[in-house]
């Protein structure tokens, strides 16, 4: 049912990569329920825009969940309190009247902060340049039932494929690592006949681009896959630790 | 080196000697443990484990294991502190599914070592160094361990440290073997709860084999 609310926003301004960033309250008042999340941020740059005041920069693209542009910790949660969405399926009738929002940026040493809300996530795409690919000539299209591959492997890869690289994993995790992207990233491939001939390469790759790039050392909290808005298990980040330790040891 | 420079390479470190002092408790336990069902049989395997070739091999691997243990611990945390970035979030909030263990696992350690130190000092001392040293540490013979284990419990504050040393010893560990098994690669969907299953039964066995020690003395049971 569709009613209005008043929210009070807390919101991280920050004009540039290398500024001092802080805090600024906004109060909006009558935000239907109905409202997603970013079209409140909407409602309110308009607001800003027609009082002449800079509008809040932050990312978005598809606003459906499957493109990983939008960001957005908000309060205390990367995509919001609820599980297994994006920000951008983040709807405001999960707020109540009165509440105090708070909003930041991922906070993260290879996630430098470009403007406000928006973050530099150029470091994913860094490692996914490294190794995130099969390199091979396919030709023409393979018969479907060629490659017999099985069930199991098959879903367990199509889980992995389902991370969208929105970096909530590393914006959460205490240590700033950002295992649970990259162990996506190998194992979507690493279980496919096609993925699996450049495996070991693919991992020992990846995860010096994932180093080089300054993210942490995983400890297994598991707090990735708890906020992780595609779900995806940790399970990979063994199979990540096991392909790059195998690689290794055959050297 | 890749064993210092991969953030895995780190970890293999970490969970090895983690998993070696693990492996190094469960032995201790067992041996502790006789105090209670046997005074007489406890000081023969003092005897057995004192200033002999095999009991100092032992004890210098145990040490370098720790050292190693403690200096990747350091370096891992100062890392990871780094790569968090200096800006941090004014709200964070806890995961339900996030253990409270593996968010302070350094904190744990340290608890642990400090304790370490004042148990090195209680028995270690007093009974394989008055050994090696030909010093005399301690009130009693080097081999009469169930002498210095009464005469330490006999003392409440004692007992009480001792057990709280022992739970931070327990968080510690409940996290650090199913985290070590999944770093070296060892789990996978269907285990990842066996695996979690299997560390808290064996942290659970090896901390109250320590425990029972402190608790038996300290409601009398000894006397
Ligand atoms: C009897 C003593 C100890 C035992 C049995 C033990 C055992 C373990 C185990 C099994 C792990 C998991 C390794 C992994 O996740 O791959 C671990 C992790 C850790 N230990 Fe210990 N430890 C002990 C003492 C210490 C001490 C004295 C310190 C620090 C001063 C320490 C600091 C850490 C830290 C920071 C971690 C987390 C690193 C990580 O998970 O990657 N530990 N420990
Ligand atoms: S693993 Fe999950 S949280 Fe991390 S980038 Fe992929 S979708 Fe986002
Ligand atoms: S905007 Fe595309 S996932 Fe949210």
């Amino acid at each position: 049912m569709e009613k209005n609310i008043n929210l009070t926003l807390k919101i991280w301004r920050q004009a540039g990569p290398k500024v001092k960033g802080e805090f600024e309250t906004y109060k909006l008042d009558n935000v239907s329920t109905d409202n997603s999340f970013l079209e409140m941020l909407d409602i309110l740059n308009e607001k800003l825009v027609k009082e002449r005041k800079e509008p809040i920069a932050f990312d978005h693209d598809c606003r459906e969940g499957i493109c990983g542009m939008c960001s957005l910790f908000i309060n205390g949660h990367p995509h919001g309190l609820d599980g297994e969405t994006t920000t951008c399926q983040l709807h405001i009738r999960r707020f109540h009247n009165g509440q105090t929002i708070t909003i930041e940026p991922w906070r993260s040493a290879a996630f430098p902060v470009i403007k406000d809300l928006m973050v530099d996530r150029g470091a994913f795409d860094k490692i996914i340049q490294a190794g995130g690919y099969v390199s091979v000539n396919t030709g023409g299209v393979p018969d479907g039932n060629a490659i017999p591959i099985s069930k199991v492997f098959a879903d367990e890869a199509m889980d992995a494929a389902s991370c969208i690289g929105c970096g909530a994993c590393a914006a959460t995790c205490k240590n700033g690592s950002a295992m649970l992207f990259v162990a996506a990233k190998v194992s979507q491939l690493a279980l496919l006949p096609q993925g699996k001939v450049e495996a070991a390469h693919r991992a020992k790759a990846m995860v010096a681009k994932m180093d080089e790039l300054g993210f942490g050392n995983c400890t297994n909290t598991g707090a990735c896959e708890a906020e992780c808005p595609k779900a995806i298990s940790i399970s990979h980040i063994a199979r990540l630790n096991r392909e790059f330790l195998s690689a290794k040891f055959k050297d | 080196m890749w064993l210092l420079d991969s953030s895995i390479g780190r970890k293999l470190i970490m969970s090895i000697t983690g998993v070696f002092l693990v492996i190094f408790l469960l032995f201790h336990s067992i041996m502790n443990i006789v105090v209670i069902i046997s005074p007489e049989g406890y000081n023969a395997i003092c005897a057995f484990l004192g200033a002999n070739w095999y009991a100092l091999v032992g004890t210098s691997m145990l040490a370098a294991g720790f050292v190693f243990h403690i200096l990747y611990a350091l370096y891992l945390t100062f890392q990871n502190m780094r790569a968090r970035g200096q800006q941090k979030y004014s709200v964070t909030k806890n995961q339900k599914s996030v253990d409270w263990a593996s968010q302070n696992m350094l904190v744990l350690g340290i608890i642990v070592l400090g304790f370490l130190g004042l148990h090195m000092f209680n028995f270690w001392y007093k009974m394989q160094f008055a050994e090696i040293s030909g010093i005399h540490t301690g009130q009693f013979d080097p081999a009469n361990g169930a002498a210095y284990v009464e005469d330490l419990f006999s003392n409440w504050a004692y007992c009480v440290l001792y057990i709280v040393w022992l739970s931070a010893l327990w968080f510690h560990i409940t996290h650090g073997v199913w985290s070590a098994l999944h770093t070296l690669g060892l789990n996978n969907r269907t285990w990842l709860p066996r695996v979690k299953m299997f560390a808290n039964i064996i942290s659970s066995i090896v901390i109250l084999m320590f425990m029972s020690i402190p608790v038996y003395y300290l409601f009398g049971c000894a006397t």
